[in-house]
């Protein structure tokens, strides 16, 4: 069973070319039902290699499929290969798994778009590629589907291009991710040249020969890589930009699986995480979580409000490695699939129902018009508020256990996620009692003649995803139950992946464990609290808890591109105004700072004969003395 | 520095030498003499007959397909000569490299003969 | 049979059978010329380009045989040493042909739209592929310079051949000045080392340095020669800040020769800098390779810099094409056998990615220019097409399971072995960023709302439409399968073969 590994990223890849030959002439609504079924057959799949898996003992549950040797120069191998092992079964179950309901759901959501076939077209393909970045046996074709999940995003992104602002989103979220890729190369080049090889089941009894500068470096730059994929500090602007997506992608890439391949490479390697590594990306982490909680407590965008969200329970799963606690991260990243992938799915459900309203302020008093999306979000948000029994609460809990237990800064990392969970559940709480609650304000300041907005409940190919994930929100915890030790049902299925990694072991009291948890629900208590009281009792004045400073950030995002755009900005605008092109071509961020370099040099290449002439005269004399002041 | 460079180093004084004896004796003269220009005086001189019309003067292009093929053939001949010469030496292989080599040039004529660039129009 | 009898003369032996490609095709040459040019009735067209396959073809099969005669008997040289017959001659040949067969076809369609001159283009592309195998497999520094020359003169007139443009007139004359230019660098710099070491063979300046070590006599003569003779060869090559030429002329030229002119000129320059400098040079690599690395470098840098703000998609091609050979003197400048063999990869299946891409500029760009925005939508009017040119795109920019990604990872795999770490970083860092200019294309080509609907058919012909699709088939294939490129290009390392 478990040589059908193959099939799993296979489907995905003949819906994409079938579609891709086919779907506009399918159309709609059967490309999107085919996309579906491939993707589902995918789950099925997948599921009948776990089954094959869960039939070995603990310690053999690694079954490698070679293709065929793809690069086998010298002392380096590089194969075409798979690798099953419980920690890309895990990822490929949910990726698949939450592919496929946001597939169904997005059938009904992109009803009547013109290029309804080319959107599962993308999707498919995306599909594909992230199957391929957990399940390659190696960092090359991991880094294959690494590039892939990018270019989808980026198309995905922009795939209302028409908007302007998607646009330049789209380019914006490809350029940053240039910056995670480049260290993603740098750092497999490294590991090779330590330690001669790149495939990760020969990683691991390789690892001990490394230094621990060598490899705290190249943990440092697989970081780079996983923060710019997983949004983390300071390459994390992207992705509230890229909610300029439709909402199915939101959900599926910008929630549940690309952004969580950062974690899963960091995880994957966690044989050369040296205490000095960890240590970084715990800090990142959990500066990251704050911060986007902090940005995400003034958000009027219903989706900007989850973006932020996603960016600070990223961080959490950072915070979670950096404290060795993998299967704490790889916990989250489950559990958050579902809860966040629900909130996404059922803010799309709002803004369908809404008219493409997005701004939360217009909303209000939708539980009465959308039953269904009122109470399954609900779900989502007393999951990510960490509210016991739902799916957050244990793996959150987790995390901030495992911080407490880090020596030296253990304690202010816990303070610090501690007060991140409670930003956590007063933000999440506000949007709530913003969009379902209080008063309706759907056509306040409507302006003359446009249509009354009348909100409706949306069909069931939106709602059926929409209650799965609700219910995988309520009781996804189960799967991690730190009751008993016999229920840790995933700590015990991962374990054998960390055999030569720092796994954290959780070493406190059953007190200590039962007491951080209160204080952690209370935490979560305290900010509804504080929601209820503001938002929907209006005892607090709300005109001061929405900050124009956290409202942008904290201006990160346009000091970068003020760096970026600062000085020679007024040339090139000039430039780029005689040449609408060009402003198309000129990116955000570091495509646009390449660009200006270009044309400060490009006076060089002027056209003149002499000039040229001159350039090859003075090159070869700057050779000649550079040979003979060596020589003399 | 090695011999061989070093015995350049002649070439190099008495290349500065000429420099340095033309910029002399152009400076003196440029110090010495009065300046009192005129038309006639400044007037590029072209072996005593007034120039015409301006310095930027096309030729017909139809004389260059002529020197080339002249170049070509100058170029043959130069081959041909020492072949000659040495005729009896190189033998049975020598005439038919020879033959071969005209051929070709013959080929070259022939294509530009058809091609009609030796009429001129 | 006086003349046999009186002969006393021992003229060099001759082994004809490595030389039979050449033959081949300069035979095709003169045949095409004087058919065309003496028959009484207009001879078709179909009949240059056939001739042209064919020898192509039939060289390619000539020197099938020669490459399994040296693997039997080990490599040699012939005319007196001055020509080798090596795997990386035969390399060469093969590139070379491949270069001639793929643009011949290009050609044929793109000179029937544009109402060039078929015999002479034919009669030209084949006597520059024989001067650029000549390059490959010169023993000899004068019968290198040779190689050059016929490949540069034939280059300066196919430049031109769209005479009725003047970009085309504009670029053929820059090619010709600085090209003449840079020949006469070359030509200085033979002479000078010729000077400094006694000899133009190859094999007698390589056993010149190993006899006397580094203490040679007259170490600036050679030193200058040295440096002259880069200059001249990092001319043919594009490589900055030599490059200045390429983009004019890339752009002014008809896109089949571009294509050429980025194929199999610059694999012929790299030949020759790898003959000369790898093989005959190889006792003095630690006063050259920290040159070639900065050359590099700067190659790199501006070739990504600079096309990334073109919008020009044949300009883009070109500044590409010059970025390219930065990645293939990163591979040059390690001196090793893997380094070579990673240029050797590199320029091979570049051979396929730049020919397809600018067969595909020949197809959608006409004399109007090639803006960006011409290939919106491109997908939806013809899909095989966008196909195939996203495929060269995606190549060229390195994405993994194309041929692109493989050479850039055997270059970069050269640079980290040899511990030039700066420039492995800095050959990642311009692939990361070069790869958003060939994504913008694509982006343009499948992502685009355009009305295509009004648009006028793109009339794609069959013989373009071929080299197209098998371009990009051999792209994906290497990328993929890559074994037995690898292997030929591994036994494709240049060896210094003693006169004989």
């Amino acid at each position: 069973m478990l040589s059908l590994v193959w099939l799993i990223p296979a489907l995905p890849l003949a819906g994409f070319v079938f579609l891709l030959v086919a779907g506009r002439s399918i159309g709609e609504p059967n490309a999107g039902w085919i996309a579906t079924a491939v993707s589902g057959s995918s789950f099925v799949a997948t599921l009948v290699v776990f089954a094959g898996l869960l039939e070995r003992d603990g310690e053999n549950r690694i079954f490698e499929q070679v293709l065929f040797d793809w690069l086998p120069v010298g002392s380096l191998e590089v194969e075409a290969g798979f690798l099953v092992d419980p920690l890309s079964i895990t990822m490929a179950l949910f990726i698949t798994g939450v592919g496929s309901l946001i597939h169904l759901y997005s059938i009904g959501y992109m009803h009547g778009d013109e290029n309804y076939s080319k959107f599962f077209v993308y999707l498919n393909l995306f599909l594909f590629s992230m199957l391929m970045l957990v399940l390659g046996n190696n960092l090359v074709i991991t880094f294959l589907g690494w590039e892939g999940v990018g270019a989808c995003s980026y198309f995905l992104v922009s795939f209302w291009h028409t908007r302007e602002s998607a646009a330049t989103a789209g380019k914006k979220a490809f350029v940053t991710n240039r910056v995670g890729d480049w260290g993603f190369m740098l750092a497999t080049f490294l590991l090779w040249t330590s330690i001669g090889t790149i495939t990760y089941v020969d990683i691991g009894p390789a690892a001990g020969s490394l230094t621990n500068t060598t490899a705290t470096a190249i943990a440092l730059l697989f970081l780079v890589a996983a923060a710019g994929k997983s949004a983390q500090l300071p390459l994390y602007v992207w992705l509230p930009d890229a909610m300029e997506g439709p909402t199915p992608v939101s959900a599926m890439v910008h929630a549940a699986t690309m952004v969580t391949s950062g974690v899963y490479l960091l995880v994957r390697m966690n044989p050369i995480l040296t205490d000095n590594a960890q240590t970084v990306i715990a800090v990142v982490g959990v500066a990251t979580a704050l911060f986007a909680a902090l940005a995400a407590v003034a958000q009027h965008d219903i989706k900007k409000v989850l973006a932020y969200s996603t960016v600070s329970q990223l961080g959490f799963m950072f915070l979670a490695i950096g404290s060795g606690a993998y299967v704490a991260a790889i916990f989250h990243v489950i559990t958050h699939a579902f809860f966040k992938a629900l909130l996404f799915l059922g803010s799309g459900s709002v803004i369908h129902g809404m008219q493409d309203e997005q701004d939360m302020r217009k909303m209000g008093a939708l539980r009465k018009a959308m039953p269904l999306t009122a109470a399954t979000f609900i779900v989502g948000w007393l999951a990510i508020a960490g509210v016991p029994p739902f799916a957050g609460f244990w793996s959150k809990d987790e995390i901030l256990l495992a911080a407490w237990e880090v020596d030296g800064i253990g304690k202010g990392l816990w303070a610090v996620g501690l007060f991140t969970a409670l930003l956590t559940a007063y933000y999440m709480s506000r949007q709530v009692f913003l969009v379902f609650f209080g008063e309706a304000r759907w056509n306040d300041n409507r302006p003359q003649g446009q249509p009354e907005v009348v909100p409706h409940e949306s069909s069931w190919t939106m709602v059926l995803p929409l209650g799965v994930l609700a219910v995988a929100a309520m009781v996804g915890g189960a799967i991690n139950l730190p009751i008993f030790e016999e229920w840790l049902v995933l700590e015990h299925f991962l374990e054998p992946v960390f055999e030569y990694g720092r796994l954290h072991h959780f070493e406190s009291t059953t007190a200590t464990k039962v007491s951080l948890a209160v204080v952690a629900v209370i935490a979560g208590l305290v900010g509804m609290a504080i929601a209820a009281a503001a938002w929907l009792q209006k005892r607090i004045p709300t005109d001061r808890l929405e900050p124009k400073f956290l409202e942008n950030a904290m201006y990160v995002d346009a000091t970068y591109a003020k760096i970026v755009g600062g000085p020679g900005q007024k040339s090139f605008d000039a430039i780029a105004a005689g040449d609408q092109k060009l402003v198309d071509g000129a990116v955000n961020g570091a495509g646009r700072l390449v660009q200006k370099i270009g044309l400060l040099i490009q006076p060089g290449q002027s056209g003149m004969l002499r000039q040229y002439a001159i350039g090859i005269a003075l090159g070869g004399l700057a050779i000649v003395v550079w040979l003979l002041s060596a020589a003399l | 520095m090695s011999e061989l460079v070093r015995s350049y180093l002649t070439v190099a004084i008495f290349a500065a030498a000429a420099v340095g004896l033309v910029g002399l004796l152009l400076g003196i003269s440029r110090i010495l003499r009065p300046q009192r220009p005129s038309v006639s005086k400044q007037m590029a001189y072209e072996s005593g007959v007034d120039p015409e019309g301006g310095d930027w003067a096309q030729s017909q292009i139809r004389y260059y397909v002529f020197a080339v093929l002249f170049v070509i053939f100058d170029v043959e001949a130069v081959f041909i000569f020492p072949w000659a010469v040495r005729l009896e030496v190189y033998g049975l292989f020598g005439l038919i490299e020879m033959f071969i080599f005209i051929a070709i040039l013959a080929l070259g004529l022939g294509y530009a003969w058809r091609k009609g660039v030796l009429r001129w129009v | 049979m006086i003349l046999a009898q009186l002969s006393n003369f021992e003229g060099p032996s001759i082994d004809w059978l490595p030389l039979t490609p050449q033959i081949i095709l300069v035979v095709a040459a003169l045949v095409i010329l004087l058919v065309t040019s003496l028959s009484p009735a207009k001879v078709s067209d179909s009949f240059s380009t056939a001739v042209t396959v064919g020898s192509g073809v039939a060289a390619g099969v000539v020197a099938w045989f020669v490459w399994n005669d040296i693997r039997d008997e080990g490599p040699s040289s012939t005319v007196a040493g001055a020509v080798g017959v090596d795997g990386f001659s035969i390399f060469f040949t093969i590139l070379t042909l491949s270069a001639l067969v793929a643009t011949s076809l290009v050609g044929h369609s793109y000179i029937k739209r544009e109402q060039m001159a078929a015999p002479e283009f034919s009669a030209l592309l084949l006597l520059t592929a024989v001067g650029a195998i000549v390059m490959a497999s010169a023993n000899d520094l004068i019968v290198l310079f040779i190689g050059l020359e016929a490949l540069s003169i034939g280059l300066y007139v196919m430049a031109a051949m769209q005479f009725r443009r003047r970009e085309a007139q504009e670029a053929a004359m820059k090619y010709f000045v600085l090209g003449a230019f840079s020949s006469a660098f070359f030509l200085y710099g033979i002479a000078l080392v010729y000077g400094a070491t006694g000899s133009t063979n190859l094999v007698n300046i390589a056993a010149y340095f190993n006899t006397i070590g580094s203490r040679i006599n007259n170490l600036e003569l050679f030193y200058v020669g040295m440096a002259l003779m880069l200059v001249g060869l990092a001319f043919k090559v594009a490589a900055a800040p030599f490059h200045f030429w390429a983009p004019d002329v890339y752009q002014g030229s008809p896109s089949p020769v571009s294509g050429y002119m980025a194929s199999a000129a610059k694999a012929a320059g790299f030949a020759a800098m790898l003959r000369i400098f790898f093989v005959a040079f190889s006792r003095t690599s630690a006063d050259w390779t920290p040159i070639v690395a900065v050359l590099s470098a700067i190659t790199l840098i501006v070739g990504a810099v600079m096309a990334i703000t073109q919008n020009d998609v044949k300009r883009m091609l070109a500044f590409s094409s010059v970025g390219h050979a930065g990645y293939v003197l990163v591979a040059v400048q390690a001196a090793t056998s893997d380094g070579t063999s990673a240029a050797l990869f590199y320029l091979f299946t570049y051979t396929f990615m730049v020919i397809g891409s600018f067969a595909v500029v020949s197809l959608l760009g006409w004399n109007d220019g090639h803006d960006v925005s011409r290939y919106e939508g491109l997908a939806r009017r013809r899909p095989l097409i966008a196909v195939a040119f996203t495929v060269f795109l995606l190549g060229q920019a390195g994405v993994p399971f194309t041929s692109g990604f493989v050479g850039k990872f055997l270059v970069i795999r050269s640079a980290v072995d040899d511990e030039i770490y700066w420039l492995a970083v800095l050959a990642m860092v311009v692939s990361v960023i070069t790869a958003f200019m060939y994504l913008r294309i694509i982006s343009n080509m499948w992502d685009r709302e355009v009305d295509v609907a009004d648009a006028p058919r793109l009339s794609v012909p069959l013989t373009t439409g071929f080299v197209v699709v098998v371009c990009a088939m051999i792209t994906v294939v290497y990328g993929v399968i890559p074994q037995s490129l690898i292997e030929f290009a591994r036994d494709a390392v240049p060896v210094l073969v003693a006169g004989g």
